[in-house]
């Protein structure tokens, strides 16, 4: 399989992603990720048949004892959010319903 | 009198009390003020809270215990300083404290390590040549028209420059060893789930790794035994016991019965002159040290950087949807909706590349390409793990170049995604695997720039890898060379 990047691709995954990009950019990462893409096809060749896939490199993350341990003021926590509303202990975002 | 520039000797000056913690850390920060505007290592100097913590550390009593006593310690800039800002070198973190510390960040400072201040690199650590920072490329110390490598240059640059003895990066995909070897320091990748990664801004989860920058393997080996270990907080972290690191360095630098692997069916090609020839010498000195040297094939390692690039953008792509406008960082102000917020949010507040590879890896995770994509690499990820367990049941350790070239100039490879991609031909295959890996100085090209050794080990078996490298080390002088800065930079 060989894959063309159009920049119509470029603006749907854009969507996925959340990521508002310029025109400019829409056809660089066009130009670019048919490059990458052809690159990383030939991974294709490679036969995989029967082999099973590795998420990561080390053991299977260890299960713990379910036991509450304190964590961050909320004040903290909130501290470093650019819409924190310290005095109700929420974050404000833009309006989500019209 | 001159102060001790290496970890040890710090330490032991402190403890007899010969100089303080504070003398020690105020000529870390004047030489950071003196070179930091040519080479731009550092993002933020923690001026006043290193003092503080130095003055406090002299004030102690019973300080003699603590390992790293005294010595001044730069961290990169994607671990969490509680109190310092923490940026990745990103805008959409510009201006973000963090509440709490990163467990390695903790575990330096009960040992006694004294925080100068962060070091750039590229964005997130996505790069290999600290060009991706949002807030300006670092400067290569022995070039300073050339990178320093990537993604934790600042790190690199700040060790090799004098300006702190130890410093820490992450490695993702070759992140420590190969700025290490472009700036001709000690750089040592530990074994996956060694150091915790919590408070790490994670960029891939499976590959990243936490290690330190040094100007010997026997620097290096005391801050691993510090940052090593199980942590409650990173549920990867492994349970392993945990060796004295420096107890198991090679003493005499004797490496008979230690048999090192050298898959020279990558090398036929891309490799420059200079770095083949600094490596066979390398190779040279350690068969006189008594190493067995074996051939050792690594199949799939062609289809490593591929399967690296479809894997840790899938995973970056996961990991930095948290960026969002609402609980950290920058947030787009001109938008009605929530969706426009985050959109503009990230469009905004992410580089290029970071941008480049969020796409990348929402493609190769969404429907209909995950199969071919994500799932085919990490079923040749299996593969690759495959070799490496084959050629460590013929070699203990195997060798390589760290870098297939030296430092290449700022700008030469920032058009050409691909070609950068390829300075970690020799590097992802350690991340892929797990492996613990180190690069140190072998030698200099014909314009006078380091040249890295690389040495990969089996998994949890970082100790051997140390214990090579040290070797090697003490054979050699080229760990004692430092460039010119001090003269050159301040004129």
């Amino acid at each position: 399989m060989s894959t063309t990047f159009s920049r119509g691709d470029v603006e749907r995954v854009a969507r996925l992603a959340r990521l508002e990009l310029t025109a400019e950019e829409k056809d660089l990462f066009a130009r670019q990720l048919t490059g990458i893409l052809a690159y990383a096809e030939q991974i294709q060749r490679v036969p995989t048949d029967d082999i099973e896939p590795t998420s990561h490199a080390g053991d299977a993350a260890a299960l713990r004892d379910d036991t509450l341990i304190p964590s961050l003021p909320r004040e903290e926590s909130l501290a470093a959010g650019p819409g924190a509303d310290p005095s109700t202990g929420l974050f404000k975002v833009p309006r989500v319903l019209g | 009198m001159d102060l001790p520039t290496d970890v040890r000797s710090i330490r032991d000056a402190v403890v007899k009390r010969d100089v303080s913690a504070v003398e020690v850390c105020q000529a870390a920060l004047d030489r950071i003020d003196a070179l930091n505007a040519p080479l731009n290592a550092f993002r933020a100097i923690a001026r006043e809270r290193a003092l503080a913590r130095a003055a406090e550390l002299d004030g102690r009593r019973h300080g003699a215990s603590l390992p790293l006593l005294g010595v001044p310690i730069a961290l990169k800039d994607n671990l969490c300083t509680r109190g310092i800002p923490t940026t990745a070198s990103s805008r959409i973190l510009e201006n973000y404290v963090p509440p709490y510390d990163a467990t390695v960040v903790k575990r330096l400072e009960a040992a006694g390590a004294v925080i100068v201040g962060k070091t750039n690199c590229d964005e997130f650590a996505m790069g290999s040549s600290t060009e991706n920072s949002a807030y300006g490329p670092t400067r290569n110390p022995w070039a300073l028209d050339r990178t320093p490598g990537g993604s934790s240059g600042g790190s690199a640059a700040a060790v090799a420059a004098g300006m702190v003895a130890v410093a820490l990066g992450s490695d993702t995909g070759g992140s420590i060893r190969q700025p290490a070897a472009l700036c001709g320091v000690v750089g040592f990748k530990p074994s996956y789930a060694r150091v915790s990664r919590y408070g790490l801004l994670a960029f891939a989860s499976s590959l990243d790794q936490i290690g330190p920058f040094a100007s010997s393997v026997c620097d290096a080996a005391l801050v691993l035994n510090v940052i090593a270990g199980h942590d409650a907080c990173d549920a990867t972290s492994s349970q392993a016991a945990v060796p004295d690191f420096s107890a198991a360095l090679s003493g005499e630098g004797d490496l008979r019965g230690i048999r090192i692997g050298v898959p020279r069916h990558l090398f036929r090609e891309g490799v420059d002159r200079d770095v083949m020839q600094a490596f066979d010498a390398a190779i040279e000195v350690t068969r006189h040290r008594g190493a067995e040297i074996v051939d050792v094939t690594l199949e799939h390692s062609p289809e490593a950087i591929p399967v690296y690039y479809v894997i840790a953008t899938a995973e970056a792509s996961a990991n930095l949807a948290r960026y969002d406008g609402v609980r950290y960082g920058f947030r787009a102000k001109d938008a009605a909706t929530l969706t426009e917020m985050y959109d503009r949010t990230r469009g905004r507040g992410f580089g290029r590349e970071v941008k480049r590879r969020v796409i990348l890896g929402t493609y190769v995770l969404s429907a209909g390409y995950y199969d071919a994509y994500y799932r085919k690499a990490q079923q040749v990820r299996t593969l690759i793990r495959r070799d490496y367990d084959r050629a460590f049941t013929s070699a203990d350790v195997i060798a390589m170049p760290t870098s297939p070239t030296a430092a290449f100039k700022l700008g030469e490879r920032t058009d050409d995604p691909v070609q950068m991609y390829l300075s970690d031909v020799f590097t992802v295959g350690a991340n892929l695997a797990g492996l613990p890996g180190i690069s140190l100085p072998c030698g200099f090209t014909a314009t006078r720039l380091p040249i890295g050794l690389q040495f990969t080990g089996r998994v949890l078996e970082d100790a051997t890898v140390l214990r090579v490298a040290h070797a090697y080390e003490r054979a050699t002088s080229w760990s004692k060379e430092r460039p010119p800065v001090a003269s050159e930079l301040s004129r």
